[in-house]
């Protein structure tokens, strides 16, 4: 598989990243160099095989359902680029 | 003691001779605070917190003078990389995105070594994000590496990455231990290049929590210092269980340095011969056989093992590691921390899209893009979930190899350090630099790199130890085998 320009954008979309069209045309042979390189995993037989999402055995650790943390407005706040009335400011998203 | 002669000491060395009483924590702070102030041409520091280190040396002075208990690190002053979030500085993960942020929190990493007694000289310098080999990718510059070739060209050098900053001041003795993160081989390539010793423990080790995130499933804090007793004491500093982690494991942390023996007799060590790869330098080859004689020195039995997956190591990595950071790197978005781009008019999908584009760089952009692709509707299965079944496949060779060793011996890095700028400009040549490190990352394997001599231009060579899981002691003593036989003593030249 092989990305051209409109998919770099589309992706670049996806990522919330924005990128000019020089941005978008340097982007296409580096992903491709990089995803034609990755296509060799095509060769490994996985039939079978589990994928595998971690390196630890065993479950996921539960914890009783209770607050153990919190109250702490101020800080969550404290490096906010903007930040008003005790809330994350963001430009306006509805008219 | 002089303050040169402070600065000399590694770990061990100032934590014994503080409680001897030989010298006070404060001149060691001194020493160390003067020695970084030195060295800006290195440019290993983003930040410099010289009044963190005084304040917990005199905490240390007067534990002592008072007799109370003294922790593990009393007296002793880290370079902690730029990659722990730090309560009242700066942490930016050498990224413009954050930069000017300033956590409210702790890592519970750092707060471990601070609870054991130790200080911060500074936020030490690294790949933008911990992506990068060469320290190449930083916001705030690259770090230079202390050493220089013999050649008199005194071409700078890369320290490795992407714990570049801890590599350098370690291996410059301007702090004599610093933290460092590994994701695919980012403490053991940088150790490697700058001839100190670096292990990456167990995944799940070290807690995660508060270092800001690159692959989740694969990031592992661990410690860089002089030697490898110096490690096993940091290390031991480091790790424990952390409830705040869902993924920290459960165990006890074992006495690492008590239990220290370069005693190999009834140990075996695999070869895995698929580390043999093609071009490799005859000088990597060479070391490889004097690692192999070492540990025959030190008792061990030699077997050869075979690893077949790990040709796929690095294309299931850069699935895997870039995929994983596109979903971390989303919470950059202008909006709760870090820098904010609202061009004139924006809407707030504008405002994402520029804060992005401006707060990354050129390898973090092409990481996400990789990710974003790579998860996307379509190519997930044939991208990801294929990855991720290869993943298994590495994993399980090397649970076959534990069933005939005890510890794999390889090279640390297929070349002694680059010059920057040397593979910058291609990324697949960079990749390709952690094709030794980045299988064991992807098992979550411990594994250390100590170094093992000098290539013919001056220039260090690691050897790698990668052990069973949880099994950091036998990584441990393996390395110190090699440590000993080797006797490296080889220090870069002060150009700074």
């Amino acid at each position: 598989m092989s990305v051209d320009a409109a998919t770099v954008r589309k992706i670049a979309s996806l990522a919330r990243i924005a990128m000019t069209e020089g941005d978008v045309d340097a982007m296409v042979p580096e992903l491709n160099n990089i995803l034609g390189w990755i296509e060799q995993l095509g060769e490994v037989d996985t039939a079978g095989v589990e994928p595998m999402a971690s390196v630890i055995p065993g479950h996921q650790r539960l914890r009783a359902d209770v607050v153990t943390d919190g109250d702490v407005r101020d800080k969550v706040l404290a490096n906010a680029p903007q930040a008003e009335h005790g809330f994350f400011a963001v430009p306006k998203v509805i008219e | 003691m002089t303050a040169t002669n402070l600065t000399d000491l590694g770990i061990a060395g100032i934590r014994d001779g503080f409680r001897a009483g030989t010298f006070s924590a404060r001149e060691v702070a001194d020493a160390f605070n003067a020695a970084v102030a030195g060295a800006d041409a290195l440019n290993a520091f983003i930040v410099k917190t010289p009044d963190h280190a005084i304040a917990a040396a005199d905490a240390a002075d007067k534990a002592r003078a008072d007799g109370a208990d003294l922790g593990a690190l009393a007296g002793v002053p880290l370079g902690i990389k730029d990659l722990f979030c730090t309560e009242g500085y700066q942490t930016t993960a050498a990224s413009g995105m954050l930069g000017g942020f300033v956590p409210t929190y702790e890592s519970t990493v750092t707060a471990k070594l601070f609870g054991a007694g130790a200080g911060m000289l500074g936020k030490l310098n690294l790949d933008q994000f911990a992506m990068g080999s060469s320290n190449e990718t930083s916001a705030f510059g690259n770090v230079i590496s202390p050493w220089r070739r013999n050649d008199s060209g005194n071409a700078p050098l890369a320290p490795g990455g992407s714990s570049g900053g801890s590599s350098a001041a370690v291996a410059a003795r301007i702090a004599p231990g610093a933290t460092g993160t590994d994701t695919g081989g980012s403490i053991r390539q940088p150790a490697a290049f700058t001839g100190i010793s670096g292990i990456k423990p167990t995944y799940g080790r070290c807690s995660r929590w508060g270092t800001v995130a690159f692959a989740s499933s694969l990031d592992q804090a661990g410690a860089m210092a002089h030697d490898v007793r110096d490690c096993a004491i940091m290390l031991e500093a480091m790790s424990g269980f952390d409830a705040k982690d869902s993924t920290s494991v459960e165990l006890s942390v074992p006495n690492w340095e008590a239990a220290l023996s370069a005693d190999l007799k009834g140990k075996k060590v695999g070869i895995p011969k698929e580390y043999r790869v093609d071009g490799m330098p005859a000088d990597i080859e060479a070391l490889w056989q004097q690692g192999i004689a070492w540990m025959k020195d030190a008792g061990a039995e030699i077997v050869e093992v075979s690893l077949p997956h790990t040709k796929y190591a690095l294309p299931t990595y850069y699935i895997i590691a870039p995929a994983e950071a596109s979903s971390n790197l989303a919470r950059y978005d202008g909006v709760r921390y870090g820098l904010r781009d609202l061009p004139d008019g924006a809407n707030l999908q504008d405002m994402y899209a520029a804060t992005r584009a401006a707060g990354f760089g050129a390898e973090v952009k092409r990481r996400i893009m990789i990710g974003t692709y790579v998860l996307s509707a379509g190519f997930y299965d044939a991208y990801y979930t294929k990855a991720q079944k290869v993943r298994a496949l590495i994993a399980r060779d090397f649970a076959q190899a534990w069933e005939k060793c005890d510890v794999l011996l390889t090279p640390t890095a297929p070349s002694a350090a680059f010059a920057l700028g040397e593979k910058s400009a291609d990324p697949l040549a960079m990749y390709l630099n952690d094709v030794f490190t980045v299988p064991s990352s992807l098992a979550g394997l411990p594994a250390m790199s100590v170094p093992g001599g000098l290539d013919p231009q001056g220039l260090p060579l690691g050897l790698q130890i990668i052990g069973k899981p949880f099994d950091e002691q036998g990584v441990l003593n393996a390395s110190l085998a090699i440590e000993q036989r080797a006797g490296f003593a080889a220090r870069p030249g002060k150009w700074w």
